[in-house]
């Protein structure tokens, strides 16, 4: 006697609690891969990687078994076309490889399981443990503001959001539909009855055509009353939902000097550099906007192309964009409603006695707004190498020494290859969890 | 058979299931397989379920119930991938060699479909694990569900006294070793659930009471020369090494394991223990369950039980899975062993019923014996794949597989067809294809021959090498790290040739 029993109902998930022990498990393989990834990758392709596949060699179950090469191995196979015993087969070229008959039958290894990553995967294990200053703080304490959104629309509400046109549209239907006398009808009619009326001795036929009339009006007038101009059933209301609206706003300022020294490696490495910002803060805001500022003598906000493709000559004269910056920032980026980042990218090289001037600007004007300012300068590998102290460097780069020593949430490094963009970048952006924040 | 006065009309209809029809499928399916072909079967529990609890069998090897481990949810993924893609279709059934004996339906299934898979899992493999004698020796249907839910229970207690990652790394080293946790040649004494705890409390007892000194109030023995080797000597015949296997041998000797740790190596190695058999016979337990869905649907359709339609379903299912395509066809990946097993079963009824002159002189004592039920029922209770087909292997199956040997030797830049399917090559074609089967050549032969346990605790183990055939060695070397962690001093393997191994 069979006993049948329905399980589809049972909860489904019965292997999660593996699952969840597997991917905590490669967790630690995954972020390891990634960081290998990140390390040998070109920075600005970790966006577009949507999925990189990792063979997870620490999460094989090996054990003991035979080799698919080496001794002396007999197998049956079938499908004979046209062997004869003792005919001889060249092997293929590539050992083991190949078509592989012999091992085809013990099946794939262990080795082909790969676990895809997708991009969000990714880029979440590769900013794990990157975070901007202020940014916990202020994420902790993100009050959501709610702002009103249309969301169509409904048949109560408060008189002040009554929606005339789609009211009167369903009076108007419905006047129609249930053919209700128009005001112009009944002025017609009333016209007819006036001239009527004006006869003064009216034939028999005309009295009843009055009489007629007369009825007719009384029911259209009824009619009208009955059915109403506008009735309760007509009335729509406009309806809006609270919708959260995050409000981190953020705008990144990109400056960058133009000027003829920047050549294509280090325009290269500071656009690297920008990516990886944008990428990170574009993580935490909804919204981000990009403001680019580049400058040589003289500084202008332009668009991205422009910003990394086209050419300028001219002296430097860093302090511009600094300039150009504020200006921004008071006209269209109020401190109070934007997080203000900055990232400048220079190679160093100044129009004498100007880096003082900076240094003031940021410390007065520039850096109470900014949540984040991050300065790379970019240098020659030669010239990393030689330059192997913190404290040495041309007047920018003393200049901002002088202000990365006084605030917190100013940082600055030199970079010279691209590998060292990331490291960097980490560095900048390191958790500060050791209190540097008090600095 | 018997009982016509059932009026003979369709169980079902069209392709869509309900219970009813399900029961009423069953019980017409069971009256064939218990009148007509006399089968014997533990009792049916049939459990429908979902695509999605499929893969979650799947992935805890086939059982209902299981303990936790990441790679489980490791062959979930995997497995789930494959599925996602489409490019792997899931079992229509999940069998389990338990009593009652659970058999799993995908609710996916048609209605034709769920007939066959019932008559396949619920009859056909329910049989074979009931009658088959390596199943009745080695593993235990009555306790096996009591064991895995003890088993589970237990391993979740150890987690959260010692720790997810703590258990996580015993097991780990245990799976490894699974393979080589088998007995093969003697049988492990069977105990019962209680007599399984009471052992272990015990266990638990004597360890604690090593461990105080305080008792320990026997003068120690100085270390004589004499008396210490007589000691290890001695020592050495206790451990009854050399030893196979070798989760049993790091149970019970190895010197750092406690005793929680111990209990897992044997839980797992029951488990490996219990899917034994199922390794040895998978050609047997296939053709056995294909050979009855065959005989029974086409029964039914023959009285006029399911229709035209649903017969041709179960065809289209039934010759799917028993394509043996040919070794040059992109999807070949060995022999079928569905096709095989069923096709040397069918055969064995032709040679029964209708045998030619070569059937005659190679099987006298079954040739025209007219009474196929008996002879299969007999080689479904006696036998496993690899004495199955040193028996049973025909010319005809021969030739119809076009089978034939092909010798790969390392040292030659060929491969040699060694025999085919001729006159000649019968022989030793079947001898060849047996060898194939059998477990004992084909699993790793390695032993524990030699532990000084007074001494250096030096953890020596033999691998033979089959035909020349050395042990993969990423894997080997992965696999005694695990095996050096379970055993806690240095581990050693030697590999030899299958001559030496006689030698010492």
């Amino acid at each position: 006697m069979a006993h049948f029993v329905d399980r589809r109902l049972n909860p489904k998930d019965k292997s999660l609690g593996n699952r969840r022990r597997f991917l905590k498990r490669v967790r630690a393989q995954v972020k390891k891969a990634v960081n290998e990834t990140v390390n040998k990758r070109r920075v600005a392709d970790v966006d577009r990687g949507e999925s990189v596949s990792i063979p997870t060699d620490g999460i094989s179950e090996p054990n003991f078994h035979y080799a698919r090469e080496g001794g002396r191995r007999e197998r049956v196979f079938t499908g004979n076309k046209d062997y004869r015993a003792g005919d001889r087969i060249d092997k293929p070229r590539s050992g083991g490889g190949g078509r592989g008959r012999q091992g085809a039958a013990e099946g794939e290894g262990e080795d082909d399981f790969l676990f895809a990553l997708s991009r969000d995967e990714f880029l979440d294990i590769f900013f794990e443990d990157l975070e901007l200053p202020d940014l916990v703080k202020r994420s902790l304490k993100e009050i959501k503001t709610t702002k009103a959104h249309r969301a169509g629309f409904t048949v109560s509400g408060s008189p002040a959001n009554i929606s005339v046109k789609r009211t009167m549209s369903n009076a108007l239907g419905r006047r129609l539909a249930l053919n209700r006398p128009s005001e112009r009808e009944v002025k017609d009619l009333r016209e007819q009855i006036f001239a009527l009326e004006k006869i003064s001795r009216p034939t028999k036929k005309q009295r009843e055509e009055l009489k007629r009339l007369h009825d007719e009006l009384e029911t259209m007038i009824r009619r009208q009353k009955v059915i109403g101009y506008i009735d309760p059933l007509d009335v729509r209301y406009n309806y809006f939902v609270q919708k959260p609206e995050p409000n981190a706003k953020a705008v990144m300022f990109c400056l960058m000097d133009v000027s003829a020294s920047m050549g294509e490696r280090e325009k290269e490495l500071a656009k690297r550099f920008f990516v990886l910002l944008h990428l990170f803060l574009s993580r935490r805001y909804d919204k981000i906007e990009l403001v680019f500022v580049r400058h040589t003598h003289d500084a202008s906000e332009v668009d991205e192309d422009t910003f990394f493709y086209s050419r300028e000559t001219g002296g430097t004269v860093v302090s511009t964009a600094l300039v150009e910056m504020k200006k921004i920032i008071d006209q269209r980026y109020p401190a109070s409603e934007w997080n203000i980042y900055a990232a400048q990218a220079s190679d160093g090289e100044n129009f004498s006695g100007d880096s003082a001037r900076c240094a003031e600007m940021l410390l007065t004007q520039i850096m109470p707004l900014c949540q984040y300012f991050a300065y790379i300068e970019i240098v020659d590998e030669e010239e990393a190498r030689l330059i192997n102290s913190e404290a040495n460097g041309m007047e920018l780069w003393r200049a901002y020494r002088g202000v990365a020593a006084e605030l917190g949430n100013f940082a600055m490094k030199r970079i010279a290859r691209p590998a060292d963009i990331y490291p960097v970048f980490r560095e900048l952006f390191a958790r500060r969890s050791e209190g540097a924040e008090n600095g | 058979m018997a009982k016509r006065s059932r009026k003979p009309d369709l169980l079902f209809e069209g392709s869509d299931w309900d219970f009813d029809k399900l029961q009423r499928t069953t019980e017409a399916i069971e009256e064939v397989a218990l009148q007509d072909l006399g089968l014997s079967v533990y009792t049916n529990q049939i459990e429908i379920i979902s695509s999605e609890q499929m893969l979650d069998a799947y992935s805890s090897i086939g059982m209902p119930l299981m303990y936790r481990h990441w790679s489980f949810g490791k062959h979930f993924l995997h497995h789930e991938r494959l599925y996602r893609k489409g490019m792997r279709g899931l079992a229509y059934e999940i069998v389990i060699n338990s009593n009652p004996c659970i058999s799993y339906c995908m609710e996916e299934n048609t209605m034709a479909l769920q007939a066959l898979v019932i008559a396949h899992a619920a009859f056909g493999h329910n049989h074979f694990f009931k009658n088959n004698h390596l199943f009745l020796q080695w593993t235990d249907a009555d306790g096996v569900l009591d064991y895995l839910s003890y088993a589970r229970g237990f391993i979740s207690q150890c987690e959260e006294r010692h720790g997810v990652d703590e258990v996580e790394a015993v097991l780990d080293s245990a799976h490894a070793l699974m393979p080589n946790g088998v007995f093969r040649r003697r049988r492990p004494p069977r105990l019962s659930l209680r007599e399984e705890e009471e052992r272990r409390l015990g266990r638990l007892r004597a360890e604690e009471e090593a461990v105080h000194y305080l008792w320990d109030t026997l003068p120690r023995r100085g270390a004589g020369s004499a008396a210490a080797d007589r000691e290890r000597m001695e020592r050495k015949r206790e451990m009854h090494l050399p030893e196979e296997n070798i989760l049993y041998f790091l149970e019970h000797y190895s010197p750092t394991l406690r005793p929680w740790q111990r209990e897992i190596i044997r839980i797992v190695r029951n488990i490996g223990q219990y899917f034994y058999p199922q390794k040895q016979t998978k050609l047997m337990n296939e053709g056995c369950a294909c050979f009855v869905h065959y005989y029974i649907m086409n029964e039914l359709h023959r009285a006029g039980r399911i229709n035209d339609g649903a017969m041709l379903e179960v065809l289209h299912n039934h010759s799917n899975v028993l394509t043996q395509p040919d070794f040059d066809d992109p999807r070949y990946s060995g022999i079928n062993p569905y096709a095989l097993g069923f096709a040397m079963m069918q055969d064995i009824r032709r040679i029964c019923e209708e045998p030619n002159d070569e059937d005659r002189e190679w099987f006298p004592d079954i040739a025209g014996c007219g009474d196929w039920r008996r002879v299969l029922k007999d080689a479904w209770a006696n036998y496993r794949d690899e004495s199955f087909i040193q028996q049973f292997l025909s010319p005809t199956v021969m030739r119809h597989f076009k089978m034939f040997a092909l010798v790969d030797d390392a040292s030659k830049p060929y491969y040699a067809v060694s025999h085919i399917h001729n006159e000649r090559g019968f022989l030793e074609l079947r001898d060849s294809l047996a060898r194939e089967y059998d477990v004992a050549v084909a699993d790793t032969d390695i032993q524990v021959v030699d532990v000084d346990l007074l001494g250096d605790r030096w953890l020596k183990l033999r691998s033979v090498k089959r035909n020349g055939v050395p042990l993969e060695p990423a894997d080997r070397d992965a696999t005694l790290i695990h095996l050096r962690r379970l055993w806690g001093y240095k581990v050693e393997i030697e590999e030899v040739s299958e001559g030496a191994s006689m030698a010492s």
